[in-house]
C-alpha cells in the first residue's frame, strides 16, 4: 500500500495514503501544515504598458480568450481590432434563451422555448474557486456570481447493472462506501496485513481514525444502526412527538457498491476542478461573454469569418468573408492574436512556419452534446429535495444536472438533461435535434418515473459536432502531440500568437483560455517592444 | 426518417433493437459515429469550418487514404483507431465507397485497415 522501501512510513506518508483512499481532510490538514498547494498561475492582470506609437494588434476570435486579449492590449496602447465569425461576444461561452434560434450544421435549426430567465449552457457551466482569472475579471467586468452545486446527496445514482437498476440516493451509497472501506481496512490491520507498513502505535491512531471516518461500531464493523443512519439515512427521520423516535436504515451490500463503481462516482467530486465551492453567472454562463463583449465594445466586426492569414511584408492581413454582404474584405495589423479553435485554423490557408501548421493540424477536437429539457414545475425540489446538483446515470447521457439558479422558486425550470462524453456522443450527434430531446428525456425518465416525461415543456439540444463556430468541443491533446507540438503552437510565429484553451494546459475550462491569452499577449507585446 | 428512427433504436434496450434485413455492415457504424459530422446525407457542412463531404468524393477512390484519415484523423476529426475495431472501420469505409454517390469498387478488409493504417496515438488527456 505505501512503498517505502522497508522503512517505516513517517505520519505524512500515512496521511496521504488515507487521502488517496478518501480521508481528504486528513491529506488537507497535512497539506495545510506545509503551507497551502498552489492551484493558479494567475498573478494579477498583467502590467502591459508602453506601446509603440501607432502599433497595432488585429485579434481573430470574439471567445473569452481573444476578447481579454483585445482588452489587456488596447490598454497597453495597441490599436485593436477583432474579427468574429459570429453576430455576438462569447465563443463557447455561451447561454441559449426562450426566443433564441440556434441554427447548427447541417442546417437544422431550434427555437429555443423556455419561459423567461431559464437558459441551456451548451458549453461551459461551472467555474472551480481556484480559477482565478476567470473569477477576477468577473469581478472586474461586473458579473455576479452564485455557487454552483457539484455534490448534492440527495441527488441520485443509477446503474443499470446494480440494485436492480433502481436509482439510489448518493448520500447512502458514499456512505456505506466509506464505511465498508473503513471495515475492510481495520480487518486488515487486526489480521496483521499492515504490519509491514505501519508501527504498532500508528496502526493504533489509524484505527480510531477508522472508526469515526467509516462510523464503524464497537467491532469495527459497518452495520445498520442509528450511527451509520446518522450519514446515510433513516428509514424514518427524527421527527417531534410520540413517533418522534427515528428508525435505522439498512446499508447496502458492498458487492452492490462495486458493481455500480461507486469508487469512480466518489472520486469524480472529489476532483480539483469539482470541488468545493464553485460558481456560475447568475442567468447563464453566457452572461460573462456579454460583459467581456462590452469592455471591447466597438473593437468587433461581428459576422466576418476567416478565410486567409497571411504575415508578409511586415504586417498580418486577414482576408475574412463579411456574412452579411458577402463581401471579401482584408484587416491589416502589426501584429495578430489568433484564438480561432484548432480545427478550423487547420483548414484557413495561414501564413507561419511548417513547425506552427503542423502543430494546428496535429490536434483533433473532442464531442459532447447537451439537452435543456424545460420542466413545468420543480418537482425535484418540491418532491424530492433535491436542490442542484448532479444524479448520475450509466446511459448514453451520463448524467442530469438539476438548476443551481433561482433554486426553491415556483414555476418552470431547466434540466440538464443529457452531457455526453465519447462515444455517446456521437450516437446523439447523429440524431435531428427533436430526436435527442426526446431520447434524452426517455432516458432520464430513470431517474423521476411519472413526473418527468410528465412535466416536460419543451427543450433543445446542442451537439457540439455540429457547431459551426468551433467543430467541436476542446482540443484533444495526448501525451505525445504535447511532446511534439505544444511548445511550438504557443510560441510566437513571427507576428502571431494563438491563444486559447488549446494553448494551455487547461484544456477545456475558460481558465485555460484566459492564462493562455495573458501569457500570449504578454510575449507578444515583448516581441513588439523589441522589434 | 427510417434511418434516423433506426438509430434512436440503437439506444434502446437490446430486446427492442428492430434489426433491418441484412444492411450493410457499415450502416450501423456510419449512423452511430460518422453521421455526428459528416451528416446522414453524407454531405458535411460549411461554417467558420467545413465538414467534408464524403457524398461524391474522389479522395474514395483509393481506401488507402480513407483508412489513413479515419484510424490517424485529420484536422479536427479526431483517430478512431482504438474506438473502433479494424472489421468497424473496414466496414463503414466500405458502405460509403458504394453509397451516396461514390461508385467505387473493391473490397476494403480489416486486414487493409491493419496494413495501412495509423497506429493509435494512445489514450487521450481528456
Amino acid at each position: 500500500m505505501i512503498d517505502t522501501g522497508g522503512r517505516a512510513p513517517t505520519r505524512r506518508e500515512v496521511l496521504h495514503a488515507i487521502g488517496v483512499m478518501g480521508g481528504a481532510s486528513l491529506l488537507y490538514q497535512a497539506m495545510e501544515s506545509m503551507g497551502h498547494a498552489a492551484e493558479t498561475q494567475f498573478k494579477g492582470p498583467p502590467q502591459l504598458s508602453g506601446a509603440r506609437p501607432g502599433a497595432s494588434v488585429l485579434v481573430l476570435g470574439a471567445g473569452l480568450a481573444g476578447m481579454l486579449a483585445a482588452h489587456e492590449l488596447r490598454n497597453a496602447g495597441y490599436k485593436v481590432e477583432i474579427l468574429e465569425y459570429n453576430n455576438r461576444p462569447g465563443g463557447r461561452n455561451w447561454s441559449l434563451y426562450g426566443g433564441d434560434t440556434y441554427t447548427e450544421l447541417g442546417g437544422a435549426s431550434q427555437q429555443v422555448g423556455f419561459a423567461k430567465g431559464n437558459y441551456l449552457n451548451p458549453g461551459p457551466w461551472r467555474i472551480p474557486y481556484h480559477h482565478r482569472t476567470l473569477l477576477h475579471y468577473c469581478k472586474a467586468f461586473g458579473v455576479a456570481l452564485e455557487p454552483f452545486i457539484q455534490l448534492n446527496h440527495q441527488a441520485l445514482v443509477h446503474n443499470s447493472k446494480a440494485f436492480g437498476g433502481k436509482p439510489q440516493r448518493y448520500r447512502e451509497l458514499a456512505a456505506d462506501w466509506d464505511g465498508n472501506v473503513a471495515e475492510l481496512l481495520a480487518k486488515a490491520i487486526d489480521n496483521k496485513g499492515l504490519d509491514s507498513e505501519l508501527r504498532a502505535e500508528d496502526r493504533d491512531k489509524l484505527k480510531e481514525a477508522l472508526r469515526d471516518w467509516g462510523l464503524l461500531d464497537k467491532n469495527m464493523r459497518y452495520s445498520k444502526g442509528l450511527r451509520t443512519s446518522r450519514r446515510r439515512g433513516y428509514d424514518r427521520p427524527m421527527g417531534g412527538g410520540v413517533d418522534g423516535a427515528p428508525i435505522a436504515s439498512t446499508p447496502f451490500k458492498f458487492g452492490d457498491l462495486l458493481d455500480a463503481n461507486i469508487g469512480d462516482l466518489v472520486a469524480q467530486h472529489m476532483e480539483n476542478q469539482h470541488q468545493t465551492t464553485m460558481f456560475q453567472p447568475v442567468g447563464g454562463m453566457g452572461m460573462i461573454g456579454k460583459a467581456f463583449g462590452k469592455q471591447v465594445e466597438g473593437l468587433v466586426r461581428y459576422g466576418a469569418k476567416v478565410t486567409k492569414i497571411d504575415q508578409s511584408g511586415g504586417a498580418v492581413t486577414a482576408t475574412y468573408t463579411d456574412l452579411a454582404s458577402g463581401q471579401t474584405r482584408t484587416a491589416k495589423a502589426d501584429y495578430c492574436v489568433c484564438t480561432i479553435p484548432l480545427g478550423i485554423l487547420s483548414q484557413i490557408e495561414l501564413d507561419a512556419s511548417a513547425g506552427l501548421l503542423a502543430a494546428i493540424a496535429a490536434v483533433p477536437y473532442s464531442n459532447s452534446v447537451k439537452v435543456g429539457l424545460e420542466m413545468k414545475t420543480r418537482f425535484w425540489e418540491d418532491d424530492e429535495a433535491i436542490y442542484g446538483g448532479i444524479s448520475y446515470t450509466d446511459q448514453p447521457i451520463s448524467q442530469i444536472s438539476y438548476p443551481s439558479g433561482g433554486m426553491h422558486s415556483a414555476g418552470p425550470g431547466v434540466i440538464l438533461g443529457a452531457y455526453t462524453f465519447g462515444p455517446a456522443s456521437y450516437r446523439f450527434a447523429g440524431l435531428p435535434p427533436e430526436e435527442r430531446v426526446r431520447v434524452a428525456l426517455e432516458m432520464g425518465s430513470v431517474f423521476h418515473p411519472g413526473r418527468y416525461k410528465e412535466n416536460f415543456s419543451n427543450g433543445v439540444a446542442v451537439a457540439w459536432s455540429r457547431v459551426p463556430f468551433t467543430l467541436g468541443c476542446c482540443a484533444q491533446w495526448n501525451e505525445t502531440t504535447r511532446k511534439e507540438h505544444y511548445q511550438t503552437l504557443c510560441a510566437v510565429d513571427d507576428r502571431i500568437v494563438l491563444a486559447g484553451e488549446h494553448a494551455s494546459y487547461i484544456g477545456c475550462w475558460m481558465e485555460g483560455a484566459l492564462l493562455s491569452s495573458l501569457d500570449a499577449i504578454t510575449r507578444l507585446h515583448k516581441r513588439a517592444l523589441e522589434a | 426518417m427510417k434511418k434516423t428512427l433506426l438509430l434512436a433504436l440503437a439506444f434502446a434496450a437490446p430486446a427492442f433493437a428492430a434489426e433491418p434485413a441484412a444492411p450493410h455492415p457499415g450502416e450501423k457504424v456510419y449512423r452511430e459515429v460518422c453521421q455526428a459530422c459528416h451528416m446522414a446525407d453524407a454531405k458535411g457542412a460549411v461554417g467558420a469550418g467545413r465538414i467534408t463531404a464524403l457524398a461524391g468524393n474522389a479522395n474514395l477512390a483509393y481506401p488507402e487514404y480513407p483508412i489513413g484519415v479515419v484510424t490517424g484523423g485529420k484536422g479536427p476529426m479526431p483517430w478512431f483507431r482504438g474506438s473502433l475495431t479494424d472489421q468497424q472501420i473496414a466496414d463503414v469505409i466500405g458502405y460509403v465507397r458504394v453509397n451516396f454517390g461514390n461508385k467505387y469498387k473493391g473490397k476494403v478488409t480489416a486486414a487493409m485497415v491493419a496494413e495501412s493504417g495509423v497506429a493509435s496515438p494512445g489514450r487521450d488527456e481528456r
